[in-house]
């Protein structure tokens, strides 16, 4: 069935993907796309990182010959959040807590680009070089 | 002195809500939009306003913490005039003079400041979102936009859930009751809510005596 996928900060991806339960099924030519990880013969793979898809459950990450990628059981092994609107067919794959805390546990501060009312994107790192008062507020 | 102030709205609202106060504010920084409140999320943020100090090279050297906000509002606000008395202004004037003469003090003597924090006193004042932060932030992002696209029932369940699973962020609070119904994050279940927290603060002073 047809899927919207927000995967982390991946814009929202379509797919043609089969939900059962906590897995979700996708068409392997949609995982770079959807996600950012592709399945290569080393295992599942984001820029350098990759993770060797264990041989005794491989049936629980691929299936139809490694035509189909279950993207629950990936998120699972990564303990990442996952929510799911099975009316609507939308999943949520968040980022871990444990990856959040080691980030912050850097001390690098976290990058990211938002736009300002303009629509034009800044990125914290365009400041890099000056000293950043980063601050929040809100209108609500 | 190269310094510069990035304010980042967390509102999902977006330029709508959030261009009136800005052009109000008339301002020579960026002011950038964050409608899914991905900078609270990065830097476990719970609250406006909430702030973070990063040095030149890109490094936290004040992890996030109330900017220069006090709990005046608690104690000294007269709830139906919204006018606020003497003594509130004076605490509220105090507090936010202390948070800006420290950030001032770094602005200028920068890694010499006795504001700057250690590596290990930045270390333990980090927030340290755990997997239930984690799952609440997924709702919130399933609530948002099932919202944005008019699925705004179905948004409800996940917009309460980001609530339940992450009570300490006000930010969920207020913005998941303000996007269900306008005006309601600051309505009396945001004073039922503020006034449950007895003795504990809504906005946790920042620890601005030198080297804390």
């Amino acid at each position: 069935m047809p899927t919207t996928i927000l995967y982390k900060e991946q814009p929202p991806y379509l797919a043609d993907a089969t939900p059962e339960g906590g897995d979700l099924w996708l068409p392997v030519t949609d995982l770079p796309a959807a996600t950012g990880w592709e399945l290569r013969s080393e295992g599942v793979c984001r820029g350098d990182v990759c993770m060797p898809v264990p041989r005794e459950r491989e049936s629980e990450y691929v299936r139809d010959g490694r035509a189909r990628f279950n993207v629950g059981a990936l998120a699972r092994s990564l303990d990442q959040p996952v929510v799911h609107d099975d009316v609507l067919g939308v999943w949520v794959f968040g980022e871990a807590a444990r990856a959040r805390r080691e980030a912050l546990e850097s001390l690098r501060a976290p990058d990211f680009t938002l736009p300002d009312p303009g629509g034009r994107p800044h990125a914290l790192a365009d400041f890099r070089g000056h000293k950043v008062f980063l601050v929040s507020w809100a209108s609500w | 002195m190269r310094f510069v102030v990035v304010a980042v709205a967390l509102d999902s609202g977006g330029a709508t809500t959030t261009e009136p106060w800005i052009r109000a504010a008339k301002p020579s920084y960026p002011c950038l939009i964050d409608e899914r409140h991905v900078v609270a999320e990065l830097y476990g943020m719970v609250n406006v306003p909430s702030a973070v100090w990063i040095d030149e090279a890109g490094r936290i050297v004040r992890p996030t913490e109330t900017a220069g906000a006090s709990d005046a509002f608690r104690w000294h606000l007269d709830r139906t005039t919204k006018q606020m008395s003497a003594e509130g202004l004076a605490d509220r004037r105090r507090t936010r003079g202390a948070y800006l003469d420290a950030l001032h003090d770094w602005a200028v003597k920068g890694p010499a400041s006795a504001f700057v924090l250690s590596e290990d006193q930045a270390r333990r004042h980090l927030p340290r979102p755990r997997q239930e932060h984690a799952l609440a932030a997924a709702n919130f992002r399933l609530g948002q936009y099932l919202h944005a696209g008019g699925h705004r029932k179905a948004a409800t369940r996940y917009l309460a859930e980001a609530r339940r699973l992450h009570p300490e962020s006000w930010s969920y609070r207020r913005q998941t009751w303000e996007l269900e119904e306008p005006g309601r994050a600051g309505g009396p279940e945001f004073w039922a809510a503020v006034d449950a927290l007895g003795e504990r603060p809504y906005y946790p002073p920042a620890k601005i005596a030198p080297g804390h």
